[in-house]
């Protein structure tokens, strides 16, 4: 969307044609779905229409707030951790030759581990027998760490897993952002005679915007959404410690309570589309 | 300025270490026999075996997983291509009715939660009695992959001058063969960072690959949930498994690398 002037013609649905059918089937078809079983009380072949029952009952229930205020303390902490992180490493990784290739592929790679490969990679590193960091933490630091059992052990363990895991997408999109920089933008900045801060906060900063707005709504969607990982690691415990909203979510639909676990499903999307489009306008305005 | 140098270097290498070591730790906990892992603590491997990963070759159920889920992330990487190329094209090149509303709704899919879409699309494939199969699956993660295929490839068409389209219709080519002779090969990077995300996406996803499958089209993820028997875990075999799922993240990375900065920016920066 980035051309000034487009053709006006309607003839060009023809081509969106065949995206629109794919998402019929797989967005549209099942979000009516859901509305559907949100306004009903469905047990076996009976369906009572309730109306706005599920949603006030998900609205009220202790539960629900209990994941979505954990879940939404996670997205924030995630955020004032991964993004400053992402710009620090953007900036540090080395720019030419074999070395940036190196560091680049090494660098996506825990991207593209399936998710719960990432959650077995920390439930064996994590261990206070068997693994790495456990051990290390517990018998060299002298820290105890039991993820399985302390709360704030697990807590930490999941944040400190969706580091290791999403904060290399945020340093390359500020990489990507960073590169697409012209020399001459520096060279103006070094004759002025600009400390290398400045250089940061008026060249560099105001030229990643477009990136790191992307890798902002990327982080809130993706640890609000987050399921696999945690769900591997402490499968919501101790307790409800890490049980965030997808977690609660799979629980009621595995048990096929279609009217409560679809009220969840719509207010869940309604926020996530609502903070997003919130986020999105705030990064614009900058 | 050599000092500030010498402390980046330091500290980027530190980071990657810290990156590194937890994969490391699977991998050489997967070429392990149980006893050592679960024995005295060891920094390296001392009992070096490949029987876990034998285990894993020679037994169908281990991989059949591999070959299902490599089944549907191709498939939905072709199809997502497919459908995103000419939508991608009319965003880029026209605007009608709707379009601005149409391109944000879509971007809305990629931030529904797959769990949102659980039930219905398992009813769904059932009525239409497909489930348990690499097809439901593939057809289930287009729901992320067509709206970000959409958007790289509009990204990158839109840097394409329109001037080469219309020469090329001064040429004579029509519309389907300026298409696939002219634009595609064009674009070629940017199909490339496309089908680099659909099937990284694809291949990561659990939620959806686990609710959609029973037997037959079960895909390795899953399969790994074996491991833990009633006599505990069978850390060298889940570890093993664990391991071979790198392998296609790395191939795949490795065809992308020139383009890989500029395909996290979604061709937009």
């Amino acid at each position: 969307m980035t051309q000034a002037v487009k053709p006006r013609d309607n003839r060009a649905w023809y081509l969106v044609a065949p995206v629109m059918v794919s998402i019929v089937f797989t967005a549209v078809i099942p979000l009516m779905m859901v509305i559907n079983y949100s306004v009903q009380d469905i047990f076996g072949q009976s369906r009572l229409f309730v109306g706005a029952d599920w949603f006030n009952k998900t609205l009220e229930d202790p539960a629900f707030r209990g994941s979505f205020l954990r879940n939404l303390a996670f997205s924030i902490q995630v955020l004032i951790i991964q993004i400053p992180l992402g710009i620090v490493l953007g900036l540090g990784l080395p720019k030419k030759g074999w070395r940036s290739s190196m560091a680049l592929v090494l660098m996506a790679m825990p991207l593209l581990i399936p998710f719960n490969v990432v959650g077995t990679i920390w439930l064996v590193f994590a261990r206070g027998d068997i693994g790495l960091g456990g051990y290390f933490l517990n018998n060299i630091v002298g820290l105890d760490i039991n993820y399985a059992q302390d709360s704030f052990d697990a807590w930490t363990t999941v944040l400190v897993m969706d580091t290791w895991h999403w904060t290399p997408l945020v340093a390359l999109l500020v990489y990507a952002g960073l590169r697409a920089i012209p020399d001459a933008y520096y060279q103006a900045a070094t004759i002025d005679g600009a400390s290398k801060f400045a250089i940061f906060r008026y060249v560099q900063l105001p030229r990643l915007r477009g990136v790191l707005t992307i890798a902002v709504l990327l982080r809130f969607m993706d640890s609000f959404m987050i399921f696999t990982e945690p769900f591997v690691l402490t499968g919501g415990g101790p307790g409800d410690t890490t049980n965030f909203l997808s977690i609660s979510l799979a629980q009621l639909a595995q048990a096929f309570n279609l009217g409560p676990a679809a009220a969840y499903s719509l207010v869940y999307f309604f926020f996530i589309q609502l903070s997003c489009f919130i986020f999105f306008t705030i990064l614009k305005r900058f | 300025m050599s000092k500030t140098f010498s402390f980046r270097r330091f500290g980027m290498s530190f980071y990657f270490i810290l990156l590194m070591l937890p994969i490391y730790w699977m991998v050489s906990m997967s070429v392990q026999p149980n006893e050592d892992i679960l024995g005295s603590f060891q920094w390296f491997p001392s009992n070096f075996t490949l029987d876990n990963y034998r285990t894993i070759f020679t037994d169908s159920s281990w991989y059949s997983g591999y070959i299902n889920s490599i089944q549907y992330t191709l498939m939905n990487t072709v199809f997502s291509l497919t459908v995103a190329l000419p939508a991608a094209y009319a965003f880029s090149r026209y605007s009608f009715a709707g379009d601005n509303q149409l391109f944000f709704w879509l971007l809305t899919n990629r931030m529904a939660p797959p769990a949102v879409f659980l039930l219905p699309m398992f009813t769904l494939f059932q009525s239409f009695g497909i489930l348990d199969t690499t097809l439901a699956v593939a057809l289930a993660h287009m729901l992320f992959n067509v709206p970000l295929s959409v958007w790289i490839l509009e990204g990158f068409i839109s840097g394409i001058p329109r001037s080469i389209d219309e020469t090329a219709a001064i040429d004579g080519y029509s519309f389907p063969r300026f298409f696939i002779r002219v634009l595609i090969p064009l674009i070629k990077s940017g199909i490339g960072v496309a089908a680099f995300f659909c099937f990284m996406f694809s291949w990561v996803e659990l939620l959806f690959a686990r609710t959609l499958t029973a037997a037959e089209a079960k895909p390795i993820a899953v399969t790994m949930t074996r491991t833990v028997g009633a006599s505990g875990v069978d850390w060298g075999l889940l570890t093993a498994a664990g391991s071979l799922t790198l392998i296609p993240g790395v191939i795949v990375i490795w065809f992308v690398r020139k383009h890989i900065a500029t395909g996290f920016a979604l061709g937009r920066v």
